[in-house]
C-alpha cells in the first residue's frame, strides 16, 4: 500500500466495487416491487376518485389488453375481458374507462343491463399521447375490480395537413 | 349513406353467448380540432349507444371524444329466442343512428 | 443521394419489380389485423356506400348498374388499369375522374366534390372490385407525356426540405423515419383508411400529405400535376396487388 493517501489501493477500489454491485442487486428487485406497485396505482382522477367513492378496488379478475406502441394515437385498440361465472353471486354491472391524460378522462363506460354470460369486449379508443388507462368494473353488489395499461403512443414521421 | 356495418352469426345456439360486431360511420369529433383556416370544429360525438334483443336493453355505451372516430365494438350477448338485435345511437347534436340484425337461435 | 432522373429512351426501374412491397409490410401488427379483416376495416364503411350508390338511380337518371350491371363482373380489373387515358377527354383520368366523368356525361348528373363520401365511395366500391389483381397499366402511346411529366414530378426536389418522392422511397424505404418505417411510395392500399386522417382518404390525398410533409405547397385536387404523379405511381408498382381499400397509420 502506498504512502499517498489518494491512492487508491486496489482492496479498497474492489470492495467500492463490491459495495457498488451489491447495492445494485439490492436495488434491482426493490425498484421491480416498486414498478408493481406502480403498476397497481389509480391516478389521480375527480371523476375516478368519485366512482369509486371510498372503495378500494381489487386488481384481480378484470383485464385490460391495449397495445404496448399505438401506431396512431387517434385509434387505438382495446379489449376488456372478465371470466365468469357470475352467476350465482355479484353480477356484473357497468365497466369504466379512464384516461390520466385526455382532456376528457371518463373515455366510455360499458353497461350491462342484463347480466352478461361472456365479457369479451374490443373498441378503438383516442390517446392524446402515451399514457395509462384504467378500467374498473362495478358490481352489483358494489364491489370493484381494476385493471390497466400503459400505451407508447407514436408520432407521425412527418405532419400532414392533408 | 352507409352509416353501420353489423355483424352477427348465421345461426346462434340456445343458451349460449355469440358474437356481435357493430362498425359506425361517425367521426365522432372531438371539439379540439381546428379546420383549415384556424377556426375550432365544434365537439360532436355519439353520447350513448344501445343494443337491444327483442326490445330488451342488453349493452350501451356511454362514449366520449376518447372513442375512435368511426366506433367499432365487438361483444357477445346470450342468445335466448329468435328475433332481431336493434342497435340505436345519439349524437351531441341529437342526431339518430339505427341498425339492425336478425337473429335465429337453434 | 438524388438519382439522375432517368430519359424516356431508358426507362429503368429504380426499384426493380421482384422487389416490390406493399406498405402494409412496413406497418405494424394492429394495422395488419385492421387491414385483412373486412370488418374490422373501416374502409369498407365507404365500399358499402359506393356499392348502395352504384345501385341505386337518382330522379331523373340512370344508375352505374343501368349499363354496368353486376359491379364485382363489370369492374373487375378495371383499378389495375387506372389512371388511364382517355380519348374523349385527350388527357388521363384516374379512376375518380373516369367516374365523375361518366357521371356528367351519361348520367346528367354533377361532378362529384373530390374528396367527398360519395365520392370516395364509389371510388372505393370499384377499386375494390380488383383487390388481389397486379397492376398492369399501360404508358404507351398518348399516355407517355403524362407519364414522363409525373416521372420528372418524381425525381424533382420540392419544398423546404428540397426532397424528391426518390430520394425517400427509391433509396430510403426500409429505414427508420423518427418512429416510421419508410414504405417504397407505392399507391395500391389506396384510397385508404389513414388511422391519421380518421376517415378513408384518396391516392391524391396522400400525396398532397407528403408535400406538406415536406414543406412544399400541395397540388390542388383534380390537377394534371397529382394524375401525372398518380400514372407514374401506378407503373411503379406494376406487378403489386390493388389492396383498396386499405389501412394505414
Amino acid at each position: 500500500m502506498s504512502d499517498d493517501p489518494t491512492a487508491r489501493s486496489p482492496i479498497r477500489l474492489s470492495r467500492r466495487r463490491l459495495l457498488q454491485v451489491a447495492g445494485a442487486a439490492l436495488a434491482a428487485p426493490l425498484a421491480a416491487r416498486v414498478g408493481d406497485v406502480r403498476a397497481q396505482t389509480l391516478p389521480e382522477l375527480p371523476v375516478l376518485t368519485a366512482l369509486l367513492a371510498g372503495r378500494t378496488p381489487r386488481w384481480e379478475r378484470l383485464r385490460l389488453e391495449m397495445p404496448r406502441f399505438a401506431d396512431n394515437g387517434q385509434a387505438v385498440p382495446l379489449h376488456l375481458s372478465m371470466p365468469g361465472p357470475f352467476a350465482p353471486g355479484p353480477m356484473l354491472q357497468a365497466i369504466h374507462l379512464f384516461s390520466e391524460r385526455n382532456p376528457v378522462p371518463d373515455m366510455a363506460v360499458f353497461e350491462f343491463p342484463l347480466p352478461p354470460d361472456r365479457v369479451d369486449i374490443d373498441a378503438r379508443v383516442r390517446l392524446a399521447g402515451a399514457q395509462r388507462i384504467v378500467a374498473i368494473a362495478v358490481m352489483s353488489d358494489a364491489t370493484t375490480y381494476a385493471a390497466s395499461a400503459d400505451v407508447e403512443v407514436t408520432i407521425a414521421g412527418c405532419l400532414d395537413a392533408s | 349513406m352507409a352509416d353501420a356495418r353489423v355483424n352477427v352469426p348465421a345461426e346462434c345456439r340456445r343458451g349460449e353467448p355469440f358474437e356481435v360486431r357493430i362498425s359506425i360511420r361517425h367521426a365522432m369529433e372531438t371539439g379540439y380540432r381546428t379546420d383549415a383556416i384556424g377556426k375550432t370544429i365544434p365537439r360532436n360525438v355519439i353520447q350513448r349507444f344501445t343494443c337491444r334483443y327483442n326490445a330488451v336493453p342488453v349493452f350501451a355505451v356511454r362514449m366520449s371524444p376518447g372513442i375512435a372516430a368511426n366506433p367499432y365494438l365487438r361483444f357477445f350477448v346470450t342468445a335466448l329466442e329468435s328475433g332481431s338485435l336493434e342497435f340505436e345511437w345519439v349524437d351531441d347534436d341529437g342526431v339518430r343512428g339505427t341498425a339492425q340484425a336478425a337473429i335465429k337461435v337453434v | 443521394m438524388l438519382a439522375v432522373a432517368p430519359t424516356a429512351l431508358t426507362q429503368p426501374r429504380a426499384l426493380p419489380l421482384d422487389s416490390l412491397r406493399s406498405g402494409i409490410t412496413f406497418s405494424g401488427a394492429d394495422i395488419r389485423a385492421m387491414q385483412a379483416d373486412d370488418f374490422a376495416n373501416p374502409g369498407f364503411l365507404w365500399v358499402d356506400r359506393g356499392e348502395k350508390l352504384w345501385r341505386d338511380a337518382p330522379a331523373g337518371s340512370q344508375s352505374c348498374a343501368t349499363c354496368h350491371g353486376d359491379a364485382p363482373k363489370s369492374m373487375r380489373g378495371v383499378a389495375t388499369r387506372y389512371p388511364a387515358y382517355q380519348d374523349s377527354a385527350a388527357g388521363v383520368f384516374d379512376l375518380e375522374a373516369r367516374i365523375n366523368d361518366c357521371r356528367v356525361r351519361r348520367q346528367n348528373l354533377p361532378a362529384l366534390a373530390r374528396e367527398s363520401d360519395d365520392l370516395l365511395g364509389l371510388t372505393t366500391f370499384v377499386a375494390t372490385q380488383s383487390r388481389g389483381m397486379p397492376m398492369q397499366g399501360s404508358i404507351a402511346g398518348p399516355a407517355r407525356a403524362s407519364w414522363e411529366r409525373g416521372r420528372d414530378f418524381y425525381y424533382a426536389r420540392h419544398g423546404q426540405m428540397n426532397l424528391s418522392c426518390a430520394q425517400c422511397h427509391d433509396v430510403n424505404w426500409g429505414k427508420r423515419l423518427y418512429t416510421e418505417t419508410m414504405s417504397q411510395g407505392h399507391g395500391t392500399a389506396f384510397p385508404a383508411y389513414k388511422l391519421e386522417w380518421q376517415s378513408l382518404g384518396s391516392l391524391q390525398r396522400r400525396i398532397r400529405a407528403c408535400m406538406y410533409g415536406i414543406r412544399a405547397a400541395m397540388p390542388g385536387y383534380g390537377t394534371p400535376e397529382l394524375t401525372d404523379v398518380e400514372l407514374y405511381l401506378a407503373w411503379r408498382a406494376q406487378g403489386l396487388p390493388v389492396e383498396a381499400p386499405g389501412v394505414r397509420r
